[in-house]
């Protein structure tokens, strides 16, 4: 163990060297630009061993990952955004060929409009294609879950890849001190790439990925589904080894300060710390609120996620995706369909789309809202909850209409 | 492991579903007779899919993997990556693509192949239009060609794929058809042997699409090398090399006559078809001679 300072990028990066990925096919796009340089930096200069292609867009960068991983090593690559929306269709195919590559997804809203900022809609919008998604609070976590994720993934009861959700500039740009685990008891801890099931090798040859009928689909998606049932029960033993060995705890859902809470929020991604900020400061004034911050948002965690909201009688959720088109974004849609047999007040909150940052402010008002509530004192709540008050008149044409 | 059903002569089952007559079918078999066993496929979905197979039944005894329409080139990439990585150096690995797969939707990822200088056979079969969808036109669908999305023939002519692969500069690329397979399998195992990217495009006559009597294939294959409408050559280190130059190109008509999709022309634009050949082909041998200069 040492300690060094590093970015999430470098951080992600860190992990990936630890885990001495072999194949990298990597595209710039920002905030996800210097792990690809960092990456081809490492094999430049020899320090870590592998092949690094300098693909020519995202589609391609996880293509070649996906079929290296086919042909039996462990494969990279990263992305962020505009990026990951143009891996969508290989997506499926890394997924449904049960290929566990891990990811770092730098989150960054999809344009339009334009935006190089932080929001969760890019990696929500690829939530159901049968990838895990892992959301980091801190920096630290970002190595961590890296680290760990590849354990998860490979694991012959799992065979699903991941996506390492950092937020973009908030964790990917942000430098922290961290604890790095040696090579050695980084190799201890994810061991080699093995091949399960299908690959491709002349020496024992087989036809992957041909045309399925609607005699096999179903059953072959079931089995994806039965991985992912799998997935909650195998992170929560790895991490047990991962805090045995290392001395860190990576919790699935953690419930801060909730057990005594009238009103918990929920929350993924590196808001979390704010709103442990907001907790602390506001259980000083003698409010009772808490904090449910999901680590592992696919898999929905819905065992231990409810084990924290039960018997809560006014919940937040908070989205960094605005769920266009939908009753809410899709963590409150997760949270009131897990509730679904309690009594309990499920209110939506959208905010910090587009890098906007979520303030303590905007926390503590949403606390204090679902307090009102809660005592009686106010029926709506904020939804939009950092919008501006003239929305429609942001970009109005003013001339020639 | 293959639990091999029948044991048919090379490394393609006998029973493949694809039409009577099927230029496709010939060039996969001769593709893999001359690469052998000790090779890995990527096939995107499209009529090579057929030899993916359907289920739990593949139509190929070698190792392959169907990826999606434009990322053929690179999920060759990746596999060769892979291998690379594991210290393998003796396997081939082969892209086995359409026009569509390659010149429309997949020449991006086929660029950025060639231009890092992955070493991969990639084999365009070119059947001039999206066939396996139920023929609908393609950048490589020739000048006035109908289809089911050019109705009354395509008012542009054909994208000049092997141009701008040789624009990448690669080792090897070579035009090839199937009426003579000699020639082709000679080009086959020097893709094969080339030591960097190498690419073959080769025409793939389609009775159903191009709507002629299966039994005809070799000749219509024949019939365009001959009138000018397909021009052999190979491009090796640079250096161009014109296969086969008729003293007399054979009236367009030769080709197309035998042809429904050509069937809608009238005088006047079969006329119009035939300068437009004669100039293209005299432009086009004229432009390969001058890259040796």
């Amino acid at each position: 163990m040492a300690h060094k300072m590093l970015d999430g990028n470098e951080a992600a990066v860190e992990a990936m060297k630890l885990a001495k990925v072999q194949v990298i096919s990597a595209y710039p796009i920002t905030p996800q630009s210097s792990m690809s340089e960092k990456l081809s930096e490492l094999v430049a200069s020899g320090e870590l061993k592998a092949e690094y292609i300098r693909v020519e867009s995202e589609h391609s960068a996880l293509s070649v990952a996906t079929t290296a991983a086919l042909t039996g090593v462990r494969a990279a690559t990263a992305t962020a955004s505009n990026g990951l929306a143009l891996m969508h269709e290989v997506l499926s195919m890394t997924s449904g060929n049960r290929l566990p590559i891990v990811m770092p997804v730098v989150n960054r809203g999809v344009a339009a409009p334009w935006t190089l900022w932080c929001e969760h809609g890019d990696a929500m919008a690829a939530r159901d294609l049968g990838w895990m998604q892992f959301y980091c609070q801190n920096v630290q976590e970002v190595l961590d879950l890296t680290l760990l994720s590849y354990r998860v993934a490979e694991d012959e009861r799992v065979l699903t890849p991941v996506m390492v959700c950092l937020d973009g500039f908030f964790l990917s740009h942000s430098m922290q001190k961290l604890d790095v685990p040696s090579q050695e008891s980084a190799d201890n801890f994810v061991g080699p790439y093995k091949r399960h099931n299908t690959y491709l090798d002349p020496k024992d040859p087989m036809f992957c990925c041909d045309l399925t009928g609607n005699g096999e689909f179903t059953e072959m998606r079931y089995q994806q589904k039965y991985a992912m049932d799998n997935a909650l029960e195998v992170f929560e033993e790895i991490a047990g080894e991962f805090e045995e060995r290392f001395g860190r705890k990576i919790n699935i859902v953690e419930g801060y300060k909730t057990e005594d809470a009238d009103v918990v929020l929920v929350a993924l991604g590196s808001m979390c710390g704010t709103a442990k900020y907001v907790v602390d400061k506001m259980r000083e004034e003698g409010k009772k609120v808490g904090l449910a911050e999901i680590t592992v948002f696919r898999p929905f965690p819905v065992k231990q996620l409810k084990a924290v909201l039960t018997g809560k009688k006014v919940i937040g959720v908070f989205d960094r995706s605005a769920g266009l088109g939908s009753q809410g974004g899709p963590l409150w849609c997760e949270t009131c369909a897990l509730m679904i047999d309690e009594n309990s007040d499920i209110r939506h909150y959208v905010g910090g789309l587009g890098g906007r940052d979520v303030t303590a402010a905007n926390l503590e008002k949403i606390y204090n809202e679902l307090l009102e509530i809660i005592e009686g004192k106010r029926t709506e709540h904020t939804e939009w909850i950092d919008l501006k008050e003239n929305p429609l008149d942001i970009r109005k044409v003013a001339k020639n209409v | 492991m293959f639990d091999i059903q029948h044991n048919s002569k090379g490394l393609v089952a006998h029973g493949i579903s694809a039409c009577a007559g099927c230029g496709m079918e010939l060039i996969m078999r001769n593709v893999l007779d001359v690469l052998g066993e000790d090779t890995i496929i990527l096939i995107p979905p499209g009529c090579s899919a057929l030899f993916s197979g359907f289920g739990d039944v593949s139509g190929l005894k070698i190792a392959g993997f169907q990826g999606n329409l434009e990322n053929t080139a690179a999920c060759a990439a990746g596999v060769r990556a892979a291998l690379t990585a594991q210290g393998n150096t003796h396997t081939t690995v082969v892209a086995f693509a359409g026009d569509g797969a390659t010149a429309d939707i997949g020449l991006q990822s086929l660029s950025g192949v060639l231009e890092r200088r992955d070493k991969i056979v990639y084999i365009c079969y070119d059947n001039e239009a999206y066939m396996n969808t139920g023929t609908q036109g393609s950048s490589a669908t020739p000048y006035y060609a109908s289809t089911t999305t050019t109705p009354a023939g395509k008012p542009t002519g054909k994208k000049n794929l092997v141009q701008i692969v040789i624009a990448h500069d690669i080792p090897y690329a070579a035009t090839a058809s199937i009426h003579n397979l000699n020639d082709f399998r000679k080009k086959v195992q020097k893709a094969k042997d080339t030591d960097g990217p190498s690419m073959i495009h080769i025409q793939s006559p389609c009775p159903s699409g191009w709507k002629y009597d299966p039994a005809k294939t070799i000749e219509i294959a024949r019939a365009a090398v001959q009138t000018g409408n397909w021009i052999l050559y190979e491009y090796e280190d640079g250096k161009v090399t014109i296969n086969n130059k008729p003293k007399e190109l054979k009236p367009v008509e030769d080709y197309i006559g035998l042809q429904g999709r050509f069937k809608h022309l009238t005088e006047e634009q079969r006329e119009e078809l035939q300068n437009a050949t004669t100039k293209n082909y005299e432009k086009y041998i004229k432009q390969l001679e001058s890259m040796n200069n």
